[in-house]
């Protein structure tokens, strides 16, 4: 019987090696799959185990993790002020995943980005649970609420950028939405939330500054008067304005918004005409420079390019092939030019900033878990939008749409504030959206900021009725700090 | 293993004392960030009931292994613990709902330790030699099958969880399949000792593989129909396949002929196709195995649930206290070894999994040093119902194999089973005892202390 039991000593022995083999292919060689897959909680709460690090304004933290002392998960992420810093931050949810610098940071703020090795091996010899790293915006928190309380309850976004660098001051929306009511770890409620806010018609949940398109109606005449001034116009250019374009090729024609024509024997001058937003005229001037020219020149601003905030803003869009009625129409903003409150921002902002187009950005430092700075986002330029020269006359013309002419609600006491006013009609039936651009102070720029309030009545005096004020604001803000 | 195999034994008791008060303390420190609050009195009971086995042993069973006790004991504080870790859980997530807190298993299980070291005693006690059983094989199986049996009775039996194991006797209920484990490895043991000869007969030669004659198939195909029989009425895999892979091993071991090992394996190759096309729920347990995903949150819950805690435990383990074995369902019973996994890591399985193979292998080398054959195949057919049961339960949770019910030995919350296992530990202890008496083997009392096998002796 002896050899027997010894074979079947080395049988179960086999067996053990076989348990062990299979273990390690279970709990090692095959873990990470088994990790990512779908529906496993574990890698969820895993996330919560360490403290997740900050998202910072300043040094006010927007974002940070409490911990929950004997709860399931151990942290809970947390957002003072929420519903204003939601375009920004986006959410942390255990049950719908992250938006936003949570997710686009995640690697930093979870703590598993490669820039943190140093900190994660100390951590695990001091035997600590690991922390992540904070993130701090470029954000101005006065700038920030400025725009919101001028945004109120009204549809719209507001985005302000500092032309010089491009970073991004403000990034604020209505409505908007409270993070906190996802990140909560009542599954339930967070639900609720989450399908109200899906069902919501006003889309609480889309990034409007960064990711709406829309007409941007004669806030655009920029753009157009930018190529025009690289094709030869100077500011008294004298040009055709009279109460309607006839669109060439068509029965139609463009009306100016006043039915009135721009000036004496219908005409004007390119000064006079985007102080008053003279349709007929820029009409015309798409038509002379050409379809070319404009998408030239739009796209040196930044049009049809993307742009990672980093979460990638929707591109604005020049028409691709317009015919001579399109291009007259797509010459004051409308038939298919599509931009986003931040594209027009930064349109404003390259022509403060002598005529070169920044890259834009919203993160400005990211910090390990002691703080001390792993990073700091460098200022890049994008494209040199205009000349010099062409940038500074452009903005003199701005700055007389605000002192004589669309823009008077943006005027400052004692700042010069260049700007320029638009109504865009996104078809018929549909509620116009006011525009209002502007950057200051002209000399010095310090900010240049979009705001597009959508459902606002009146064509053209809602610009400057409705968005105007709410530009004055966060330009105010900045100029404070 | 030199010196007297007591102190060597009191030497591995506080070793697993040690090991699992600081687990406990572990638990309760990560979990509710302080020391149990009972932690002195459970320090103090646990080594009195430990040094009350070891007494017993040192009066009754004196010179047997030292090692068998120890380990089968860190085995069963390593269960108690676990058990304890997700008892915290339960009554955390009752607290976090405002629920009235459950009962705690730990300490249900803690009884039933005390129940285990009594009748571990008893046993010790009355069968003062082994041989004694072999009186009773024949009462073994009749009391084995009645074991089997009871379950299937309309009043007494129970069914939990789908498979019909238990009866309830007032509030108590017990799993006789447990207590038939025993009953049936004496059976086996004896009726091999009877008639290994006529087995190992060997009549004609096939394919090179000696056939036996056909009415010496009689016993087997019994044993085949006995677990076909568990497997179709009661619906448990698990204690089937163990009732026919004990049975074969033995034949195996008492005849030396392979041909029975390959004739079992025929057979149980069967009853695995017929079991997989006659029984759904036997289907299902292969499909899972093949594809839990497909499963993930129906009928393979369970078991994805324990591959996502074995993943997330990785190599070290999140640490007692530190994961989320509560999510598995009944992670108390059958799933034990996953939650066990998931906290103490590979290497913490690799260690348990070292420590079973220790108790079999201790098991084995018992029955190879004992000079009469019917205390070895007992011996042999013990140790091995402790290889089928872990390799099918933690094979099954980890899915190296379909799952089937079976709870891991000294592990498992449940009663029945523990106090079957410190009773097969006791007779482990009483065969071993016998072998190494010094007026048995009769050399000088020093060689006596140490562990001499007899080897090169055909039996």
């Amino acid at each position: 019987m002896i050899r027997a039991i010894r074979r079947l000593g080395w049988v179960f022995g086999f067996l053990a090696v076989l348990l062990i083999v299979n273990l390690t292919f279970q709990q090692f060689l095959l873990a990470p799959s088994i990790n990512a897959q779908p529906g496993n909680q574990r890698t969820v709460l895993a996330e919560y185990e360490r403290e997740r690090g900050p998202i910072l304004v300043g040094t006010k933290p927007v974002a940070r993790s409490v911990a929950t002392p004997k709860q399931t998960y151990k942290f809970l992420r947390t957002y003072p002020d929420g519903v204003l810093y939601a375009p920004a931050t986006g959410f942390y949810s255990s049950l719908y995943g992250s938006t936003g610098l949570e997710r686009q940071e995640n690697d930093i703020l979870a703590g598993t980005d490669s820039r943190l090795f140093v900190d994660r091996i100390e951590q695990l010899i001091a035997g600590r649970v690991p922390e992540g790293g904070a993130v701090q915006t470029t954000l101005l928190a006065a700038a920030q609420k400025a725009a919101a309380a001028g945004l109120g309850s009204q549809i719209g976004s507001v985005t302000a950028i500092d032309p010089k660098t491009g970073e991004i001051l403000a990034l604020v929306q209505s409505p908007s939405f409270d993070p906190n009511g996802l990140a909560t770890h009542d599954a339930a409620a967070a639900q609720d939330y989450y399908e109200q806010l899906d069902a919501d018609p006003d889309k609480p949940l889309l990034n409007r500054p960064l990711v709406q398109t829309i007409p941007p109606g004669s806030t655009f005449k920029l753009v157009t008067a930018a190529a025009a001034l690289d094709a030869g116009y100077t500011p008294d250019s004298v040009l055709p304005g009279p109460a309607a374009y006839p669109l060439p090729g068509s029965s139609r024609s463009l009306a100016n918004w006043s039915g009135a024509p721009c000036g004496p024997n219908d005409k004007t001058t390119f000064a006079n005409a985007l102080a008053i937003s003279c349709n007929s005229a820029f009409a015309y001037l798409g038509n002379e420079l050409g379809a070319d020219a404009l998408r030239t020149q739009a796209e040196k601003f930044g049009f049809d390019n993307s742009f990672d905030v980093p979460m990638t803003a929707a591109t604005s869009r020049f028409p691709k092939d317009p015919d001579d009625a399109q291009t007259a129409m797509s010459a004051i903003g409308q038939f298919d030019v599509r931009a986003t409150s931040l594209q027009m921002a930064m349109v404003t902002a390259a022509i403060a900033n002598k005529g070169v187009t920044m890259s834009p950005y919203l993160v400005n430092q990211v910090l390990a878990p002691d703080l001390t700075v792993l990073s700091s986002t460098q200022p890049k330029a994008f494209e040199r939008a205009m000349t010099e020269q062409n940038a500074a006359t452009l903005m003199d013309m701005m700055v007389q749409v605000v002192n004589s002419g669309t823009g008077s609600n943006a005027r400052i006491p004692g700042v010069s504030v260049g700007g320029k006013t638009g109504t865009a009609e996104t078809g018929a039936g549909r509620p116009n959206i006011a525009w209002f651009v502007a950057a200051a102070p002209a000399e010095d720029p310090q900010v240049a900021v979009a705001v597009a309030v959508e459902n606002a009545g009146q064509p053209e005096v809602s610009g400057n009725a409705v968005a105007a004020p709410i530009a004055r604001s966060v330009i105010q803000a900045v100029l404070q700090r | 293993m030199k010196g007297h195999p007591r102190r060597t034994e009191l030497w591995l008791l506080t070793v697993a004392w040690a090991i699992g008060g600081v687990s406990y303390a572990t638990v309760d420190l990560a979990t509710l960030d302080s020391l149990p609050v009972n932690f002195l009195t459970v320090l103090v009971g646990t080594a009195a009931v430990l040094l009350v086995g070891h007494i017993v042993i040192r009066r009754l069973a004196p010179h047997a292994d030292p090692v068998l006790y120890p380990v089968a004991a860190m085995i069963n504080l390593i269960g108690l613990v676990m058990i304890h870790r997700l008892d915290v859980a339960a009554q955390l997530r009752a607290e976090a709902n405002d629920a009235r807190p459950p009962s705690a298993d730990a300490i249900a299980q803690a009884t039933w330790v005390l129940v285990a070291l009594g009748l571990f005693t008893l046993v010790l006690f009355f069968v003062s030699d082994h041989r004694k059983l072999q009186k009773y094989t024949f009462t073994s199986l009749v009391a084995g099958v009645v074991l089997l049996l009871l379950p299937l009775l309309p009043i007494l039996g129970t069914s939990i969880n789908g498979a019909r194991l238990w009866i309830r006797l007032g509030p108590l209920s017990f799993q006789p399949s447990e207590l038939a484990k025993i009953a049936l490895t004496i059976f086996f043991a004896g009726y091999l000792v009877r008639k290994r000869e006529a087995l190992a007969t060997v009549r004609r030669k096939v394919l090179g593989l000696g056939i036996p004659r056909g009415r010496d198939f009689g016993p087997l195909v019994v044993a085949w129909l006995v677990a076909l029989g568990v497997l179709a009425f009661e619906r448990d895999l698990g204690t089937a396949l163990m009732f026919f892979g004990v049975f074969v091993i033995l034949l195996y071991v008492s005849t030396q002929r392979r041909s029975w090992l390959i004739i079992g394996a025929a057979l149980f190759a069967l009853a695995a196709t017929l079991g997989y096309f006659a029984f759904g729920h036997v289907r299902l347990r292969v499909q899972i195995w093949i594809d839990p995903w497909a499963y993930a949150n129906d009928e393979g819950y369970q078991l994805v649930q324990a591959l996502f805690g074995l993943a997330s435990g990785g190599l070290f383990g999140t640490g007692l206290g530190e994961g989320y074995p509560q999510f598995i369902p009944f992670a108390k019973t059958d799933f034990i070894s996953a939650a066990l996994g998931e906290e103490l890591g590979l290497a913490g399985m690799m260690a348990l999994i070292v420590l079973f193979a220790i108790l079999v292998e201790r098991g084995l080398r018992t029955g190879l040093a004992c000079r009469d054959p019917f205390g070895t195949l007992l011996a042999v057919g013990l140790s091995s119902v402790f290889a089928l049961q872990v390799f099918v339960t933690v094979g099954g949770v980890t899915r190296l194999i379909p799952l089937t019910g079976l709870t891991t030995p000294f592990l498992s919350y449940g009663g029945s089973a523990l106090v079957c296992n410190w009773m097969m530990v006791a007779l482990l202890l009483r065969i071993s005892d016998r072998n190494r008496r010094p007026s048995m083997i009769a050399q000088s009392a020093d060689e006596a202390m140490t562990q001499m096998i007899r080897v090169g002796i055909d039996r």
